[in-house]
């Protein structure tokens, strides 16, 4: 069975290492510490973070002040609180002025699990891709975590990084290339694209298994990151394989699947399905019963692959009339 | 510090007169903006920079300099022309403001215009920048100030209270806020709208040492500066009492002023009252 570790455990040990190459890195929390996994390096470099309290504009903003005296702070809570109550902090302060802040926010999607609604932020790919410049990123897992925690404090500008509490599967090697902005074919395959970023990322590889026993050969993209969305790559699996499923732990507008839709609808236009939660909110529950609920399983990916690929064969028959 | 201090009563009011002038010529030219906020917050911006701080227009990144912080954006033209009064940028450039292309925007550009220290204009942010400005200096072991100045009626933003929950949990003697209490918000005077009074008291209790005066003399002013920077393991709060539109009687004290800019005849009659002095 393959191991499971949480990307927010990934990020606090990036932390740990960062904080010991670079002095300047600060880091930021709103009394989620323990949550966050950032209390680790509170204990390690006590002077060089923060805890701002239960006042997240207060927080965001504090990191933009520090990033212009030359720190690299990273701000963290939950996603919800990070980009949802401190959104136009990010917007017009953090982005605007093009600050060297990095918000490592976790608790992102239903998956948060128990807490319910008020804590799953599902619409925070939306309201940071929306934001002129912003870098968005969500890693699919722990190994992955920290390659972009560790690029981002290598990228000189405002980044926005969405992990998760439950473990997920490591699917990744530490070997694997990594780049901000760069997708990574993950499975290649001729028939669908399955692209997918963060925790629907595993699935979308068990789906493409299963597919693979009906003889469908999907290939799945691993798109880390969301804003600048690597265009070359989806156009290439829209030209190579005709059909694309996207994969998201976020509602369908403005997240992973809008993105994607937007460049081919103008660059390849390519039938397409979306897995992501439809206009409704997330609720209480075990992570897997609220993947099953909102359609999240890779079955649900299973399922939209056979739609796509019927629309896919529909239209080069009605193109051969 | 490269720039010299000047804290000559007469010649300040002299500076405080050309930078007014300034206001009135760059709002009349740009047909729009803020002049009551902006001449209410030019005697104590005008102390600043020509009396306290410690900073270099030659080198604005210079990284031991004192930070100001314009947290009431609005107040921009008043700042501008300061910085240009002080070297940061040519006298011309005022002439441009709010215009398509311009260094000056309509609210502070941090990326646009030298001297600028970060942007604003969404009003209660400024406060929390001054914290991480001053926790970053604490952290290096720098003796540079950070002030912040805030309007009145911004200090009904929630983040405001967390910034000053913030300064005086970690007891940060290295910030200065200095709120332009004119009395006057764009919808009425904030006793009415919603009153943030009593400003004193509520700065105290969030753990500052606060110092009153009235915004619009200089050696209290200057005084209180100094009293800020003397004052240890507490932030100061100066509440400056002003009068909205300071200097143009017609604008004074009057609310419709917040975000009007004067027509040609207005101007006109503004810029003939300020030469009088």
């Amino acid at each position: 069975m393959t191991e499971k570790i949480a990307t927010r455990v990934a990020y606090g040990k990036a932390l740990l290492e960062l904080g010991e190459k670079n002095t300047n890195i600060v880091v930021l929390d709103a009394d989620l510490s323990k949550s966050t996994t950032t209390a680790e390096f509170s204990k390690k470099f006590p002077t060089r973070f923060f805890n701002m309290g239960v006042a997240e504009a207060n927080m965001m903003n504090t990191a933009a002040g520090l990033a212009t005296c030359g720190k690299i702070p990273f701000v963290s809570t939950f996603c919800i609180f990070a980009v949802g109550r401190a959104w136009e902090q990010i917007r017009n302060t953090v982005t605007y002025c093009s600050l060297n802040v990095k918000i490592v926010a976790t608790h992102s999607g239903v998956a948060v699990g128990g807490d319910g609604s008020s804590h799953q932020a599902i619409e925070d790919i939306a309201i940071t891709r929306a934001i002129p410049t912003l870098t968005v990123i969500e890693p699919c897992d722990a190994v992955e975590t920290r390659k972009a925690v560790f690029a981002a404090s290598e990228y000189n500008g405002p980044v926005y990084i969405r992990l998760g509490r439950a473990p997920v599967p490591i699917i990744t090697k530490p070997e694997d290339e990594y780049k901000i902005g760069r997708g990574i074919l993950l499975k290649k395959g001729d028939d669908v694209t399955i692209v997918a970023c963060g925790a629907l990322v595993a699935n979308a590889l068990d789906a493409a298994s299963i597919l693979d026993n009906e003889g469908i050969k999907a290939a799945v993209i691993n798109m880390h990151t969301l804003k600048p969305i690597d265009k070359e790559i989806l156009i290439k699996a829209a030209k190579e394989t005709g059909a694309i499923v996207t994969a998201e732990q976020h509602v369908l507008d403005g997240g992973l699947g809008s993105a994607v839709a937007a460049i081919l609808a103008r660059e390849h236009p390519t039938p397409m399905e979306f897995i992501g939660i439809d206009n409704r909110f997330g609720q209480s529950g075990e992570p897997e019963v609220l993947f099953k609920h909102y359609h999240l399983t890779a079955q649900d990916i299973v399922n939209a692959v056979r739609q796509v690929i019927k629309r896919k064969v529909q239209q080069l028959q009605s193109l051969r009339v | 510090m490269l720039q010299s201090f000047c804290r000559d009563i007469s010649e300040l009011k002299m500076r405080a007169r050309i930078i007014r002038k300034h206001i009135i010529r760059m709002l009349a030219k740009a047909g729009s903006g803020h002049p009551g906020g902006s001449l209410s917050a030019t005697d104590l911006i005008v102390a600043l920079y020509y009396g306290k701080l410690n900073h270099d227009p030659r080198k604005p990144n210079w990284q031991d300099r004192d930070r100001f912080v314009l947290s009431k954006g609005h107040g921009c033209p008043a700042l501008y022309a300061t910085l240009a009064e002080r070297g940061y940028f040519p006298v011309s450039e005022l002439d441009t403001l709010r215009q398509f292309g311009s260094m000056l925007q309509g609210h502070p550009d941090m990326k646009r215009t030298p001297g600028i220290e970060i942007s604003s204009g969404s009003l209660g942010q400024g406060l929390s920048v001054g914290v991480g400005m001053a926790l970053a200096g604490r952290l290096d072991g720098k003796s540079y100030r950070v002030y912040v100045m805030l309007g009145d009626g911004e200090t009904e933003e929630g983040q405001v209270w967390e910034a000053a929950m913030a300064a005086g949990h970690y007891k940060l003697d290295n910030i200065c806020a200095i709120i332009d209490n004119n009395g006057l918000q764009i919808d009425g005077p904030i006793k009415d709208i919603l009153s943030p009074e009593p400003i004193p008291n509520k700065w105290r209790a969030f753990g500052w040492h606060v110092i009153v005066i009235n915004g619009h003399d200089f050696q209290q002013i200057l005084n209180a500066y100094d009293e800020a920077e003397e004052t240890k393991g507490m932030p100061t709060a100066i509440i400056a009492r002003t009068v909205k539109g300071k200097g143009v009687s017609f604008m004074e004290n009057h609310v419709e002023w917040h975000g009007k800019a004067p027509n040609p005849v207005e101007a006109e009659k503004a810029l003939a009252e300020l030469e009088k002095g």
